[in-house]
């Protein structure tokens, strides 16, 4: 049983990931619709970078007990700075890892 | 190609905890190696895994995963405008490696100032995506034969908001893209009890709406 639902759900997953990509080699999408699609990166980074931030655990935490908040800020000033994805990576795991060192 | 070897360093211990937590909820090393292979979609495999553990009916299962990969068809339609015209076959191998990172990297590389010709641009989202995909096949096998050898203590997860911010925030440069980015990451902390991650689709259609009413504002 296992096996079917593996090949079931990558199907499905596998379709949706095929469904855009298909459909734009046959049909004219109207100019709003491509407006939208040019938030589609930045929303969706948001989205899954706020709760991993802001609720590791899954509860939401501001307090300072949570090393990631300021982690992330300064990754962010970083990002913004240098543009450098082995940058941000360094220093927001650096932080990180003094932060917990440090509280822990 | 910058961005990718990070992104790598970033997965290998996601797909080293899914080897051991699918071990764990009592599926076989090939059935646990299978689903990386077939599913091919990290969160949708760490949910699987948990619902296979709890004994969860196949069609849940099923409809579960749909719900989890919603997001894709969005990844979709975002990368679709820069890969029209190919044959069939590319296209299907295209929409088989398309995951949150390759994604990631591609719509960066395709939307930004050295994108590649027009005629080479899937190229890098094959690259990209073969590279995940390897590294994925083998963070897996790691993971179901070392067992947790990554103490959770380093926090290695945490490289993965890390990327998405180092390539999200030089993408902000308008008032619009400002109010997309917050807007989304305010919702998704308003949606974080939402099952199956539906929060994640929610919150990206509230941020791409609020882009779309500033920058209608101003026009």
């Amino acid at each position: 049983m296992i096996w079917v639902t593996m090949i079931a759900a990558g199907l499905l997953t596998f379709l949706m990931r095929l469904s855009f990509i298909w459909l734009f080699g046959r049909l004219e999408l109207p100019g709003w619709l491509m407006r939208a699609l040019s938030y589609v990166p930045v929303a969706v980074f948001c989205a899954i970078i706020f709760p991993e931030v802001l609720a590791p655990t899954g509860i939401l935490n501001l307090a300072l007990s949570n090393p990631r908040l300021p982690a992330a800020l300064l990754a962010s000033l970083v990002a913004w700075k240098t543009r450098s994805v082995v940058w941000v990576v360094v220093v927001g795991m650096g932080v990180l890892w003094l932060l917990t060192y440090w509280l822990g | 190609m910058q961005a990718e070897l990070p992104l790598l360093v970033g997965v290998v211990p996601f797909g080293m905890i899914y080897g051991v937590l699918a071990v764990e909820a009592g599926l076989l090393p090939i059935e646990a190696q299978a689903m990386s292979a077939i599913v091919f979609a990290g969160s949708a495999q760490f949910i699987l895994t948990q619902l296979v553990s709890a004994g969860t009916p196949a069609l849940v299962m099923v409809l579960t995963a749909a719900i989890v990969n919603l997001r894709h068809a969005l990844y979709s339609a975002s990368v679709a405008p820069y890969l029209r015209s190919l044959r069939p076959a590319w296209i299907f191998i295209l929409a088989y490696l398309l995951t949150d990172e390759a994604y990631a990297v591609t719509i960066v590389h395709f939307t930004g100032s050295h994108s590649s010709s027009y005629h080479q641009r899937h190229y890098f989202l094959l690259g990209s995506g073969l590279a995940l995909w390897s590294s994925w096949q083998l963070s897996t096998a790691a993971g179901i034969f070392l067992g947790a050898l990554i103490p959770a203590s380093w926090a290695l997860d945490f490289t993965l908001p890390l990327i998405f911010i180092a390539l999200v925030v030089p993408r902000i440069t308008t008032l619009a893209a400002g109010t997309a980015a917050i807007t989304a990451g305010i919702v998704s902390i308003f949606a974080l009890d939402t099952p199956y991650r539906l929060g994640l689709v929610a919150a990206s259609l509230a941020g791409i709406m609020a882009g779309m009413l500033v920058e209608g504002r101003k026009a």
